[in-house]
């Protein structure tokens, strides 16, 4: 057992901060510091830096622009990307449809769409949940029939975050609906956002903003080159591509980033034993899950998510929630001038913090609610 | 930064489960060491220190082991998972902890062997009536008296007080109008020393000592401040005893899951209902986090810092204590009345929990220890310590 980084990690650990500090835009930077809303534009100027510095999608194979790096580095890399408040890659295009492409895809389909994911030339929505399936995700009904060398698809996706970009959506469509049973039934299909057929509608959310849509399927004709893998095995990709988001959902480095800059905001305050006591008790709370997200990345072999990965969805988001809370707390009755423009007397995180607040409360319902991940806890590793 | 043991580390926790499995494979074992004096299994207690166990902190220059503070944890949490009445965090980790970081090298030889081979085991009278956790010795003071040192108050409880063969004891050291902390080393046969023996809720023994006029040797230089010493050594013990712990919490949680695995409610298992699985993946969840803080306050522990020593062992003690708390209560909970006997296991886990939670000083003193500096720093990195 040893606390310090080997050398060679701490030097990386140096390179990355150097790097994420220095070369994305403190323009960018400041937007996500500030808990203001980026921009199409700013998440894909900095994807296109961490891009062309190799940055964009460590993990995935060398010949994709992968690095090779252990999970430590990764872990490394992600940290730090949160800490200096960079925005992360779009998680849609690199650690979901990107890494399915590169282990299920054909030579085309990798060829056609990697490099362009990677540089989001691309930018990829996920079509997974519907109105009618959502942790029961396998009981999607959106259908794609064969019609020659075409798929048509018909049905509703939801929950579409941040639809309104998509220049692609990786969908889960049923293609057998007799099958004995229904993750059998089930492709995965890449479909182009202006096909025919299909249309984007947005969902107003409760903090008054539209990251979400609807997007509805009319007849689209897709191309049967499209399909991913093998028809019917589109439940084997979609786990591990769910496996995949599971481990990067644990947003240590962004909220120990929040929490920092609530105690810069709330420094006047610290006098106050209560105050001071929710800040110890947050950080020692968040420093937990660090070591158990440093444990769990030194225990998970290539790629396969360690199952006490749950451990750090669940209570990864349950502190990112309590540091929004914690906000809401500091802001006090100014809190509520949120629909003021930068006029107002109100300090601007003042005027965020309850928003930003209420639109967390998505993050222990996406990604596998938290009850999902109490699920899979109490069935995986503890044999219930 | 690396979680795993190497292969001798591997080895001591094999063995010392191993050992332990034989008198305390069931709560029976704990029950019958319990019950009789010295309050452990005396036994027991001499293969532990053939093992090497009671010298592994100290050097070899003094005796010992020169294993260090990974190989310490190894050991509590292999005790906490059975609940091994010996008292290792607090004999030998604490007691004997101060006399190896302060003791002179004349008292180091002559109280140390004894302790690394079994034959005495020592105590630490530290906490007194009505104090509230972590300030220093009040009632206890010390004395010059010619050439020697007098101790006058009264310590309580100290644990195993009256089965000790050697007492070390913290007292107030007026020096000329401002208070210092002194360490001293009172012999049993002493004059003026007063024990009075009983057992404690999780079934060991502790001591009201009454000290008058009881002569008694500075523990290293005399007359010297051993407030950074008693804390640092202080933090060692709370690392043991969070490991102590994390091994306890991971039985009661394996015997909430066997319960809910075979007992059997309305015809079914009661794992079939999910309002008790959930709550036994939060329990998991709580064993997860603070066994990541132990570990990681044992490295810190390993790498030397005093300062931040102290404070890894606060931020450990805020996690476990919070954990014990909930894993120990849901335990009882999800047990449904068998929790609540004495016959069976569980409810023994949370009543050792519950103690040494209180010995370790409990969270809300912990966590007013780390609320006090909260404005001094930016981000908590476990990695730049
Ligand atoms: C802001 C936001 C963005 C999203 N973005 C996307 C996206 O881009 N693409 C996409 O495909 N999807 C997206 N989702 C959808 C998300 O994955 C689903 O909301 C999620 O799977 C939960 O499904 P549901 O909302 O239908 O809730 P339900 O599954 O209906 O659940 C309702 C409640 O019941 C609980 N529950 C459900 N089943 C069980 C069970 N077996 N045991 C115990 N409790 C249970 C749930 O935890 C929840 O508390 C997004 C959701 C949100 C809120």
């Amino acid at each position: 057992m040893r606390l310090r980084l080997s050398e060679a990690d701490a030097a990386f650990r140096e390179e990355m901060r150097a790097f994420f500090t220095t070369q994305v835009p403190e323009r960018i930077r400041s937007v996500v510091a500030e808990r203001r809303e980026l921009s199409k534009d700013d998440i894909v100027e900095t994807q296109r830096i961490l891009n062309a510095a190799g940055l964009a999608v460590p993990a995935w194979p060398a010949e994709w622009g992968g690095r090779g790096w252990t999970s430590l580095q990764k872990h490394i890399w992600h940290e730090e990307m949160q800490l200096a408040n960079v925005p992360a890659p779009l998680a849609f295009n690199t650690s979901m449809v990107g890494p399915v492409i590169a282990a299920f895809g054909s030579q085309e389909q990798k060829e056609r769409f990697l490099p362009a994911t990677a540089n989001i030339d691309i930018w990829w929505s996920q079509g997974f949940s519907e109105p009618d399936a959502g942790s029961d995700l396998a009981s999607l009904r959106t259908a794609a029939v064969r019609d020659g060398d075409h798929y048509v698809v018909n049905g509703q996706k939801t929950w579409t975050t941040l639809g309104q970009y998509g220049d692609w959506i990786f969908t889960l469509v049923r293609t057998d609906p007799d099958a004995p049973k229904k993750q059998m039934g089930i492709s995965f299909l890449l479909i182009d956002m202006t096909s025919p057929g299909l249309t984007v509608r947005p969902i107003k959310l409760i903090d008054g903003g539209q990251e979400v849509n609807e997007v509805f399927f009319e007849d689209v004709r897709v191309p049967v080159a499209n399909l991913v893998g093998e028809e019917n095995k589109g439940w084997t990709y979609a786990k591990f591509l769910l496996g995949n988001e599971r481990v990067g959902v644990a947003p240590v480095g962004s909220t120990k980033s929040v929490l920092a800059r609530a105690k810069q905001l709330a420094k006047d305050r610290l006098d106050d034993p209560f105050v001071a006591a929710r800040f110890a008790e947050l950080e020692t709370e968040l420093l937990a899950l660090e070591l158990t997200a440093l444990r769990v990345v030194a225990n998970s072999a290539d790629g396969k998510p360690h199952p006490a990965s749950s451990v750090l969805k669940l209570r990864g988001t349950q502190l990112q929630q309590a540091v929004t809370e914690l906000l809401v707390d500091l802001a006090g009755p100014g809190g509520v001038a949120s629909g003021a423009d930068d006029t107002s007397a109100v300090p601007q995180w003042a005027r965020v913090a309850a928003p930003r607040y209420l639109n967390y409360r998505k993050a222990s319902i996406y990604g596998g609610s938290n009850e999902v991940q109490r699920q899979i806890i109490a069935g995986t590793i503890l044999g219930l | 930064m690396d979680f795993e043991l190497d292969d001798e580390q591997t080895a001591l926790r094999d063995a010392v489960r191993r050992l332990l499995a034989s008198t305390y494979a069931s709560i029976d074992g704990r029950r019958a060491a319990t019950a009789k004096a010295p309050g452990w299994d005396e036994g027991m207690w001499g293969r532990l220190a053939e093992m090497g166990v009671l010298g592994l902190p100290f050097t070899e220059e003094d005796g010992g082991m020169g294993a260090g503070p990974v190989e310490v944890a190894l050991v509590a949490e292999q005790l906490g998972r059975v609940l091994a009445p010996e008292p290792f965090a607090e004999a030998v980790v604490l007691a004997c902890g101060l006399v190896a970081a302060a003791g002179s090298a004349e008292q180091k030889e002559h109280l140390l062997p004894g302790v690394v081979d079994g034959t005495t085991v020592a105590a630490f009278a530290h906490f007194e009536p009505g104090a509230a956790a972590g300030t220093p010795p009040r009632s206890v003071t010390a004395t010059q008296d010619g050439d020697g040192w007098l101790l006058d108050g009264v310590k309580e409880p100290v644990l195993h007080g009256a089965q000790a063969g050697v007492l070390v004891v913290s007292a107030r050291v007026d020096a000329g109008g401002t208070d210092r902390t002194g360490l001293f080393v009172v012999a049993t046969d002493a004059a003026g020393l007063d024990r009075v023996d009983y057992p404690t809720y999780d079934g060991i023994r502790a001591a009201r000592v009454t000290f008058a006029s009881t002569p008694a040797a500075p523990l290293g230089a005399a007359g010297a401040d051993a407030s950074d010493v008693l804390a640092l050594v202080t933090a060692h013990a709370q690392v043991a005893l969070c490991h102590e712990a994390v091994g306890a919490m991971a039985t009661a949680l394996d015997l909430t899951t066997e319960y809910l695995r075979t007992r059997k409610q309305f015809g079914v298992p009661l794992k079939t209902f999910q309002a008790l699985t959930f709550r036994a993946a939060d329990m998991y969840v709580s064993l997860e986090l603070a066994r990541s803080m132990a570990l990681w306050a044992t490295l810190v522990l390993a790498d030397g810092d005093p300062d931040a020593a102290v404070v890894a062992a606060t931020r450990a003690v805020v996690q476990t204590s919070a954990a014990g708390r909930h894993i120990g209560q849901e335990a009882i909970q999800l047990h449904g009345g068998i929790g609540m006997t004495a016959e069976y296991a569980v409810g023994h886990y949370t009543t050792r929990l519950t103690a040494i939670d209180q010995l370790l000083g409990g969270r809300t003193a912990h966590l007013k220890a780390l609320a006090d500096h909260v404005g001094e720093y930016d981000v908590v990195d476990p990695l730049a310590v």
